[in-house]
């Protein structure tokens, strides 16, 4: 048995769904789509059912991708739970009436009661319930009032007996509204007020970047300090076992691939399966993915997200890059694999692939910004400040060229921006909870495969071959000696190592601001090269590599006849 | 009769007509933009999308859409 979230974007579905739930909450796309739909178990009549988190939708004629699954899903529900936003109600019949002619039982969850009467909405249940021929529950979800009483409902979830044209259904749901609802004198609340000041330019930029330094400042504390004080002192313990397992398989092929070739075992170098191909994902990424979520949750749910997109989209659509596309290169700078995993929170594939490979090429992570503080640094501001410089410029000559070239188009934005609510936190570490598994199983087995087949390829001597037949292209298009050339070939996974490699050669400032560029530039790191193999598809993600390494090298050798 | 674009910060409007197909007045229709309803224009920012009130509901759309929505100026 199946019952089913239906209602309005905004309207505080999950809330309620997350009340209605227990802790074993999924969340999936639909089959053969980038939609994402939650779904969870709840106890009714005696039996544990399926409780479905639907997209949410404005209308069954579907005019989007979501909607279209939306529709698709309703034919599936035994009990439709339609909530629905009493602060609007007008828009949000529109959906019930819709739903009340799909033949379902349906129960009408009247969710932000208290809000409602805030603003100085009344709205008259009992005739509401007449009108519409099935229950009618005011709740208010954020504090669990009223989801009782819903689900003791539930059983007497009728159909609905009303057909309406379009134009019909829209003079029904106005007649229904006039009949129902009484709106009093309201007044601007804080709240209200802080909405629209942050969709002003003039108030909203400030905030923004306020917003986003302090959403950056979380990510690395909270990162910093489950790596510092959580994940490295697991790995210690975990240490000891690795050393007994290494003296055990003894030097050979097998150690090789499990542990790391060398003596020592450095877990971010060594690149054995079990040790940096644990690591990485774990003590490396998971700590900052969980951070970016934490936030992420918090803006989406307090209602920032959707302001911001609409401050930035000015500036934004002349890249091809609408809404949130902001969010994956901000993110990224930091760690890249948080900004690699939000590409999916873009409408288009084209969107997505704009977005992951700018993000890839000209926004550095930690590791390699540490890169060029080391490698440009040493040779004082003014290397430093020409490596800051010609990676923005390239973010942007190469956002517009991507806009022209890639055929297809970015919608305009369309969307409601919803009042500033305080977020429920009930639902946002269920949200919080969801991801994190998400990203263990769908995204950790990709980044073991990406180590293993390194660290196959360097065992096997291909990294070392590629070298070779490269050389002349460092040395001549890039000016850099030839010793670099091992260097760039590691620093395609190993960023860290390539500086180890590149300091000793004494570097002029000139060489040392174009290997930083370059390494910065030419390819992700293996845990950003993974998901995103994931989020664009291999073949994508091809052409993403082949437009990093093309950019890399353009600019380098521009780099190497103007400085 | 004067394009949604046109209506000054702050200005109300009322829709009289929509310009485009079947699916575009089924979009408009969703947020709550039909002939008939009052507008009210929240910003004015240069290029970029408008925010618009209509029925105690913000919404952001672009120029493009905007522009295909006529409103009288009250």
């Amino acid at each position: 048995m199946k019952i089913l979230l239906m209602g309005n974007p905004n309207v505080g579905k999950s809330v309620i769904f997350s009340r209605l739930t227990g802790t074993n909450v999924i969340a999936s796309n639909y089959p053969g789509t980038t939609v994402e739909f939650t779904k969870g178990k709840m106890n009714f009549e005696g039996k544990r059912v399926d409780v479905i988190d639907v997209p949410g939708t404005y209308t069954l004629e579907a005019t989007t991708k979501a909607e279209e699954v939306a529709v698709e899903m309703l034919a599936e529900g035994d009990i439709i739970i339609d909530v629905v936003d009493a602060t609007h109600l007008e828009r949000n019949l529109y959906l019930t009436l819709q739903l009340l002619e799909r033949d379902r039982p349906v129960v009408v969850a009247l969710n932000l009661w208290d809000e409602s009467k805030h603003i100085g909405i009344e709205i008259d249940v009992k005739k509401l319930e007449n009108l519409l021929g099935v229950p009618v529950i005011p709740t208010v979800a954020v504090t669990g009032e009223g989801i009782k009483e819903l689900v003791s409902k539930l059983p007497a979830a009728a159909p609905g007996t009303l057909r309406h044209t379009e134009e019909e259904r829209w003079c029904a749901v106005g007649d229904i509204v006039g009949q129902v609802q009484k709106v009093m004198h309201r007044h601007h609340t804080v709240l209200e007020r802080l909405g629209d000041a942050s969709v002003r330019p003039v108030t909203g930029v400030p905030l923004a970047v306020c917003v986003l330094l302090f959403t950056f400042l979380v990510i690395r504390i909270v990162g910093e300090g489950l790596i510092g004080y959580v994940f490295d002192p697991l790995f210690e313990l975990y240490r000891p076992l690795m050393v007994m397992l290494g003296d055990w398989l003894g030097p050979g092929i097998a150690r090789t691939i499990l542990i790391g070739p060398g003596e020592e075992i450095e877990f971010m170098e060594a690149m054995g399966l079990l040790t940096t191909g644990l690591y990485v994902p774990f003590g490396a990424v998971l700590p900052y993915v969980f951070a970016f979520y934490l936030v992420l949750g918090f803006l989406e749910d307090s209602g920032y997200l959707p302001r911001l997109a609409v401050l930035v989209d000015n500036v934004f659509h002349r890249l091809g890059l609408q809404r949130l596309a902001i969010i994956p290169m901000l993110l990224g700078l930091g760690c890249n694999v948080p900004g690699a995993l939000a590409t999916r929170m873009l409408e288009t594939k084209r969107q997505r692939f704009i977005a992951g490979t700018l993000m890839a090429i000209a926004v550095p992570c930690m590791a390699q910004l540490a890169v060029i503080a080391v490698l440009a640094g040493s040779h004082g501001a003014g290397a430093l400040a020409t490596v800051f410089v010609t990676l923005a410029v390239v973010w942007i000559v190469l956002g517009v060229l991507l806009d022209r070239v890639i055929s297809g188009e970015s919608p305009e934005i369309f969307m409601e921006i919803p009042p500033y609510r305080v977020p429920y936190w009930g639902a946002l570490l269920k949200k919080l909870l969801m991801r994190i598994r998400c990203f263990i199983t769908e995204a950790v087995p990709f980044v073991l495969l990406g180590v293993l087949l390194v660290n196959v390829l360097y065992a096997l001597g291909v990294i070392g071959f590629i070298g070779e037949y490269t050389a002349p292209i460092v040395t001549g298009l890039l000016g850099l000696p030839q010793e670099a050339v091992g260097a760039l070939v590691i620093g395609f996974l190993r960023k860290d190592v390539a500086v180890g490699m590149l300091l000793p050669l004494a570097l002029s400032a000139k060489q040392a601001v174009i290997a930083s560029v370059v390494l910065a530039m030419y390819f992700p790191c293996v845990a950003t090269f993974a998901i995103l193999v994931r989020e664009l598809g291999i073949k994508d993600m091809m052409k993403s590599a082949a437009i990093m390494i093309a950019s890399a090298l353009l600019v380098g050798g521009v780099l190497n006849l103007v400085l | 009769m004067i394009p949604l674009t046109e209506l000054g910060k702050g200005n109300l409007g009322v829709i009289v007509q929509i310009r485009g197909g079947h699916g575009f007045h089924r979009k408009m229709a969703c947020l709550g933009l039909r002939v008939g309803k009052t507008v009210r224009n929240m910003t004015a920012i240069r290029g970029g999308p408008i925010v618009i009130e209509v029925e105690g509901t913000q919404i952001a759309i672009g120029r493009g859409m905007a522009s295909k929505v006529l409103v009288e100026a009250i």
